[in-house]
């Protein structure tokens, strides 16, 4: 499949749902867009120009990724960032923000600049995260000031914790008064060691070396305290424990600036998954118990989990096609985030289409202090065409990313997002 | 499978092997130094009725062995199954023994060839000698019976079922047809 | 008969009747190994071969007399050094022998799963000769058969493994294999050696070894890895002597006959005491012996792929 990015000069987009819970709205109606900008959003009647006929789908404000992997510099055989975005735009996302865990990291404002650029012309926005230190070594902080000014959104060591707690509390300070968030990937290296799954009873199975839950836990612990202690804006990177969310729930109901995030994966997928040692199934942190996943969507619900994002993480076929323990860590995750979450949580009600709005769309652009993206007329369009009822097999060849390494192959879905409209510019994927 | 015809009845047999006693004592003058073999599943049972006419006969009693040629099929490797493994049990040191080998239906020669293989890995005999039930011809490989109950010429898609009371409850003898 | 995988990587799903069959088995074997000529030719024309990424001296000596007893052509390939290093791909280790049309593959190997991997990529049949810290079928299944030899059957049999549990393939056989078979089992040995969630498995967790002793018809004793110290699992193997080595004294109190085996190689003094290794109640060479007959018997089982000839049948 190919991606055709399309102009716009005018498109309607007629008899849709239109749901955007910030602006209180969910209609039946039209939206007519003309370049970049909502016209009108109520019954066209004489129009000319480029139609998408919308019945039975639903618009809703453009989604947004805010944990990917575009592997660009350095390992553009996984993914380069205009790969990435083609695979973000076919997921339905027109925006994300992507690591800076490249080879070398994206720790001086070049870097930052290279990847806007690279993603310049392209419908998907692109927000580098830089990294909090030079190297991503953990030692000394980066230019964060000149980053924001080229465009960096947020601030992370992603791959690796920020290294110690005093590195975390300067961090902390330093890009809260810059205003941008430090992203944490949370885990206590010590503990994790060189696991390779969740400690629990499939580890004690499959005599695996494993990462016990304290070893995320011990690291939100700490950034909480941080975060308390210097007002920081922190984000939680990947929260995949029930430890954890009690632990954020905890923190947020004393007022602690904080924000998380967990990924899809945790969401349909537990350790048990590992059984027969699939190495698509190797992810840190890794897929855990039946009680965490329950936590997680109990804390998705009650606000404790403000985002759902994918940490797209593309491989190459040899890094998974190997032993369990020799294998990369990560799965690819924009082309399937959507319709995952909206078969195993929103048909089955457990989440519904106004909450995937905030957790999707809404919160990462809040947390990572972006402008709001919202469905009004004279406001920039930037919208995710959604197909609620269209049933289809996950098939990784189809794919847009470079790389194919997830678990979810030939699983069955229902909803998907067939169009995203950003930047003056459409892409459709039927 | 469809049965032709029977072609012995439990007094047949037992004449049968009357008479392969009395002609394996009359061959070797007697039974020093006699070891009679019977081949799984059915040859075992019928080596043990020979020992038993030999003791009424003679007042001695022969060593019995038992073989399992499982592990010395030629064929092995086409098998879907593996053959659940019987035991060999062959108590006495076969080596400067005279071996009366035992099966039931003497066909393509190559249980006797796997047999001969087997025996020989147990040590050196000074000879074995082979005693079947029925020979239906069709010989593979250059082996002769020293002593045959019954020829039963048969045509290729032809097969002779034995039924022994000790394994099937009842000593008969078919011609069935696949 | 066959047995109901292509394949022996573990003993975890392995029905009774299935290793019923390879004990049965094995025990025929036994008898072919006490012969003058210890030697079938059932399996001419195979080849196996034996892939050890991990020093092992017992395993690797037992699978390859277990196939020159059976006539199978066998080739070793051994590379140790970096346990589990990038760079070297199972993956190509894998084409090489597809291409060398190998039948059997025999594995060592650090990382847990590695022999399932190699399976996926594979026609040959795979046998899993101790992968990382997850399965050792082949040793839990020669335990069985020196038990079953020792008492008339598994059910209800009450075997201890003791020691290094956490990083144990050899455990983790015999819990699968002994529950399958009826038995009762329980793990002894430091609370930091111990998975935690061990139970869910199905065995009893006895916190000391007078507890473990009392109840024991079998202690199964693992060797204790001497580097384990050095990852502060416990302080020293004078302090593991004291807690949890078998000694005659330990025996002695315990009034009542307990089998003892050992994996080996035994850490003579550590985990177990040489009165106790050699003494009457030890079946420790009783086990290597097995080993043979058990690993002709997994062999001779496992369908080292067929060839499609036209010829005659043997019997009728
Ligand atoms: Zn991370």
């Amino acid at each position: 499949m190919a991606i055709k990015i399309e102009q716009v000069k005018s498109v309607l987009l007629k008899n849709a749902r239109v749901v955007d819970p910030q602006v209180k709205l969910d209609q039946i109606t039209d939206i007519l867009i003309e370049k970049d900008i909502i016209r009108k959003i109520g019954p066209v009647r004489e129009f000319k120009g480029k139609t998408v006929d919308c019945k039975n789908k639903i618009v809703i404000p453009g989604m947004m990724d805010m944990h990917v992997h575009l592997r660009e510099p350095g390992e553009e055989h996984k993914e380069t960032v205009i790969t990435g975005c083609h695979a973000a735009a076919a997921g339905g996302f027109t925006e994300l923000a992507c690591m800076p865990n490249t080879k070398p990291p994206i720790d001086c404002r070049s870097d930052v600049e290279f990847i806007k650029e690279r993603a310049e012309n392209h419908l998907v926005n692109v927000h580098p995260i830089a990294a909090v230190t030079i190297g991503q070594a953990g030692e000394q902080l980066t230019e964060m000031g000149d980053m924001i000014e080229a465009g960096a959104a947020g601030f992370s060591d992603d791959g690796k914790p920020v290294l110690t707690a005093a590195l975390m509390r300067r961090a902390l300070e330093y890009a809260t008064m810059l205003g941008k968030p430090v992203i944490d990937h949370c885990e206590d290296l010590s503990l994790s060691e060189s696991g390779v799954m969740h400690e629990g009873k499939i580890s004690a199975v499959l005599g695996m070396p494993s990462i016990p839950s304290i070893a995320e836990e011990i690291i939100v612990a700490r950034d909480l305290l941080i975060a308390e202690y210097t007002e920081g804006l922190l984000h939680l990177a990947h929260i995949s424990t029930a430890g954890a969310v009690r632990l954020i729930r905890e923190a947020k109901s004393r007022g602690v600036r904080v924000t998380a995030e967990t990924c899809p994966h945790y969401l349909v997928l537990t350790d048990e998954a590992v059984r027969g040692f699939n190495t698509l199934t190797k992810m840190n942190p890794p897929l855990r118990s039946e009680n965490d996943q329950k936590m997680l969507i109990r804390g998705l619900k009650d606000g404790t989990i403000d985002t759902i994002a994918t940490d797209h993480a593309p491989h190459a076929i040899e890094d998974k096609e190997c032993e369990f323990q020799v294998a990369a860590f990560g799965i690819i995750g924009l082309e399937t985030a959507f319709g995952l979450i909206w078969t195993h949580l929103v048909e089955k009600k457990l989440l519904t289409l106004e909450e995937l709005i905030l957790k999707m769309s809404v919160h990462p652009r809040q947390i990572l202090q972006l402008p709001e993206n919202k469905i009004e007329s004279g406001a920039p369009a930037n919208l995710t065409l959604v197909d609620p009822d269209i049933m289809w097999t996950v098939d990784n060849t189809a794919f847009e990313s470079k790389s194919k390494n997830m678990p979810f192959q030939d699983w069955k879905l229902k909803g998907k997002t067939f169009g995203v409209i950003n930047r003056g510019k459409m892409i459709l994927t039927v | 499978m469809k049965v032709k015809c029977e072609i012995m009845d439990a007094k047949d047999i037992t004449r049968t092997l009357n008479r392969l006693t009395h002609e394996i004592l009359e061959r070797n003058h007697g039974t020093d130094n006699l070891v009679i073999v019977g081949i799984r599943n059915r040859g075992d049972a019928l080596a043990y009725r020979i020992i038993r006419r030999i003791e009424q006969i003679e007042g001695k009693t022969v060593p019995l062995g038992m073989l399992d040629i499982t592990l010395y099929r030629d064929d092995f490797q086409r098998l879907t199954d593996r053959p659940i493994l019987q035991e060999t049990d062959i108590d006495v040191d076969i080596t400067d023994k005279k071996l009366i080998l035992v099966d039931d239906v003497l066909y393509s020669g190559r249980t006797i060839r796997s047999a001969m293989d087997a025996l020989m890995d147990l040590g050196r005999p000074a000879l074995i000698q082979l005693a079947v039930l029925i020979d239906r011809g069709h010989r593979q490989l250059p082996v002769k019976a020293d002593y045959v109950g019954k020829n039963v010429p048969t045509s290729v898609n032809e097969q002779i079922q034995v039924k022994i009371k000790e394994k099937d409850g009842e000593d008969r003898v078919f011609l069935v047809e696949n | 008969m066959q047995l109901k995988s292509r394949h022996l990587l573990g003993l975890e799903g392995v029905c009774q009747e299935d290793i019923t069959l390879i004990l049965d088995t094995a025990e025929s074997f036994k008898k072919v190994l006490d012969r003058p000529i210890p030697k079938v030719p059932t399996l001419r024309g195979k080849t196996v071969a034996n892939l050890f990424f991990e020093p092992s001296t017992r395993t690797r000596f037992s699978f390859e007399l277990a196939e020159k007893r059976l006539s199978a052509d066998s080739v070793n390939f051994s590379k140790v050094g970096s346990s589990v290093a990038k760079g070297e791909t199972l993956k190509d280790t894998a084409r090489n022998i597809e291409a060398m049309k190998i039948n059997f593959v025999v594995m060592r190997h650090s990382a847990p799963g590695a022999p399932h991997f190699l399976s996926q990529c594979l026609d040959s049949v795979v046998i899993n000769a101790g992968d990382g810290a997850h399965e050792h079928p082949t040793q839990a299944l020669l335990d069985m058969m020196t038990l079953r030899n020792c008492f008339q059957s598994l059910k209800g049999l009450k075997v201890v493994i003791v020691g290094d549990i956490e990083h144990s393939r050899v455990a983790r056989s015999n819990i699968y294999g002994l529950l399958t078979m009826g038995a009762n089992v329980g793990v002894c040995g430091p609370a930091t050696l111990i998975p935690r969630e061990i139970k869910a498995l199905g065995v009893t967790v006895y916190p000391g070894i007078e507890e473990a002793m009392k109840e024991a018809d079998v202690l199964n004793v693992l060797r204790i890895q001497l580097e384990r110290q050095k990852e502060a699992l416990f302080p020293s193997l004078r302090e593991y002597r004291n807690l949890f080595g078998i000694t005659r004294e330990r025996l002695d109190r315990v009034n009542r006959r307990i089998t003892i085996m050992h994996p080996g190689p035994i850490n003579r003094g550590v985990e177990l005491d040489s009165d106790v290794a050699d003494g009457d109640y030890s079946v420790i060479l009783s086990q290597v012996t097995n080993g043979v007959a058990v690993r002709m018997a997994v062999l001779y089982l496992l369908d080292g792929g067929r060839q499609k000839l036209e010829g005659d049948d043997h019997g009728n």
